[in-house]
């Protein structure tokens, strides 16, 4: 069902994680992202890969969830395994055909798939961990700089908030306006491609419309209550580094540069 | 096809369904829940915010698929094969809460045949259907040709409804049918619901928070509480134990609140009214009662 998707979900909680202030964790995925992809050996990997367990332990996220949100992208991650299999040169294992696979392709292989597997996980436990008014929040203030020239940073954070925020929403919608037109005997799941994506107009049409009917009602409730954009606009909730965000940066940090030193190592 | 009068058309054994299973949001909307509907009755369905009445009714035509239990009709699993699933859908008619959201086609009349034309009905029985359904709902030869975009809230309401019976259902499931509505387009709805029942011989479910719609409409109530039902009786037997009802979050109808009342204030009277009619009845003789005292 379309419920399972959880991307850009957040999963409330109380863990050491979660109360992590925002920018942190930005931050730190950044880190995780860097370090990820400085990684050459299956040590440094397996570091980064570390660091990623922890965090879903102490987040106290279960792996299941991680796994289902990972299921609209096994195509992605399939194919990147496969092409990498096939298309790269070295000492050949197997030959059928025009197929071969070699050595130094089964090794790219694999580390192109734990490569996006730790990247997809990673990010997810940004937004799984972090409400989105608390990521937007973190993203304005780091690029809070770009506004001296002119970049609308305001604006930009919140359109994310707002788009992450109604993701679940139209979702759920989704849902139930399928769940209408099944019951007047739609069918999505059999006929060609043409039938399957006329079968998309009885969802679609009232989705739009409400999505727009939404929008709407959005702008209005904003304007209500005179939002005007970002200038003189104050916080309720001021975000303070603590420290945990400190010990968080040690942590994140030390995993930098101990996967640079394991680089550094097996180049010489 | 003696058995058939007597198996229940609708009944669910052991029902269960658990939303969420293995995220942190996992919990059990309703839990092993027996309920049976009979041949041709006016089932009325009440429960608080969050009791699992969308939940259960969901399960009635094969939207949702059990966790653990069964959904039987006239006796069969609905869910025993695909195909068998599919027809129930037809058999078993759900007028979702706010169906005026599900409108998409262009026409009223194309909007309304959506149903019968899925279920590869002939040209002719699709527009005697769609126009008898238009029938049913008041609406107007002379709307079916407009955009169904163009309507009032309640027309478009009316439209939605009658997508639904244009099918013909057996069990005709609404879900707050009157949400949203004023006084008057609520007492017209369920005025169709009522013909239409009339006219095809049909069973009417009916989720509702009104006790008064409800209490002046069903044959039978069920009272959800936390995923069960926690009563199922007559309307007269359930607003009798208004106590009960009122720690579920649920009200009794107004007029039944005004006899509680003077009963508290120690006049003895009948408290079973639960109409506006049957409590002047009750009023009435209490009146003729004092005064011959
Ligand atoms: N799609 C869903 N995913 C997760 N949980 C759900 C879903 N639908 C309902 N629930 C939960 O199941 C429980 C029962 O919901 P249900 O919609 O059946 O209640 P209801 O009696 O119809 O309430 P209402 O009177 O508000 O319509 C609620 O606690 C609700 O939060
Ligand atoms: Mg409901």
């Amino acid at each position: 069902m379309l419920k399972d998707i959880t991307l850009g979900q957040y999963f409330p909680g109380n863990t050491v994680i979660h109360r992590l202030d925002p920018r942190t964790k930005l931050i730190l995925v950044i880190v995780y992202i860097v370090a990820l992809f400085s990684a050459k050996s299956p040590l440094s990997y397996g570091l980064v890969a570390l660091f990623l367990i922890v965090t879903v332990g102490i987040s106290k996220i279960q792996p299941k969830v991680i796994l289902k949100g990972m299921k609209p992208l096994v195509i992605i991650i399939a194919l990147t395994g496969i092409l990498n299999l096939f298309y790269t040169d070295g000492r050949v294992l197997v030959q059928v055909w025009i197929f071969r696979i070699t050595v130094e392709g089964i090794i790219s292989a694999l580390f192109m798939v734990s490569r996006i597997i730790l990247l997809i996980a990673g990010t997810f436990m940004l937004t799984y961990t972090t409400s989105p008014i608390a990521l937007t929040d973190g993203l304005e203030n780091l690029l809070g700089p770009l506004k001296k020239v002119k970049v609308p940073v305001h604006e930009l954070a919140m359109m994310m908030c707002i788009a992450l925020r109604f993701i679940p929403t139209l979702i759920e919608e989704t849902d139930k306006i399928m769940s209408a037109q099944k019951a007047r005997g739609a069918d999505f799941e059999s006929g060609n491609l043409m039938a399957r994506a006329k079968a998309l107009v009885p969802i679609l049409v009232p989705l739009f419309i409400s999505a727009f009917r939404r929008a709407d009602e959005l702008a209005i409730a904003m304007e209500c209550r005179c939002y005007q954009g970002g200038k003189g606009r104050t916080r309720m909730r001021q975000l303070r580094y603590a420290s945990r965000d400190i010990w968080a940066f040690g942590i994140g940090l030390a995993m930098l540069v101990m996967v640079f030193v394991l680089r550094g190592i097996q180049i010489v | 096809m003696e058995e058939t009068t007597l198996t229940p058309i609708l009944q669910t054994k052991n029902l269960t369904h658990t939303y969420g299973e293995g995220t942190p949001f996992q919990r059990d909307a309703i839990h092993n829940l027996d309920f049976s509907v009979e041949r041709g009755a006016f089932i009325g369905i009440i429960g608080h915010t969050g009791s699992g009445k969308s939940t259960l009714i969901q399960h009635l035509n094969g939207l949702l698929k059990p966790t653990s239990g069964q959904v039987l009709f006239n006796g069969e699993d609905i869910w025993q094969n695909k195909e068998f699933t599919r027809q129930i859908r037809f058999k078993v008619g759900l007028v979702f809460q706010y169906p005026e959201y599900q409108l998409f086609e262009e026409t009223v009349y194309k909007d309304i045949s959506f149903g019968p034309k899925n279920m590869g009905l002939s040209p002719e029985e699709i527009d005697r259907r769609v126009r008898q359904a238009a029938g049913f709902v008041g609406l107007d030869a002379s709307v079916l040709e407009v955009s169904p975009f163009d309507l009032s809230g309640g027309q478009k309401r009316r439209v939605a409804i009658a997508g639904v019976i244009a099918m013909e259902p057996d069990v005709l499931i609404l879900d707050e049918p009157t949400a949203g509505l004023d006084p008057v387009g609520r007492e017209s709805v369920l005025e169709n619901i009522r013909n239409y029942q009339k006219a095809q011989n049909a069973t009417i479910i009916m989720v509702s928070h009104s006790m008064e719609e409800i209490a002046s409409n069903v044959d039978k109530l069920a009272v959800l509480n936390h995923g069960k039902v926690a009563m199922y009786a007559t309307p007269k037997e359930v607003f009798t134990h208004a106590e009960e009802l009122i720690a579920m979050g649920l009200a009794v109808p107004q007029v039944t609140n005004v006899l509680l009342r003077l009963k508290q204030l120690g006049v003895t009277i009948d408290t079973s009214a639960f109409t506006v009619e049957q409590a002047k009845e009750v009023l009435l003789r209490k009146k003729e009662e004092l005064r011959h005292a």
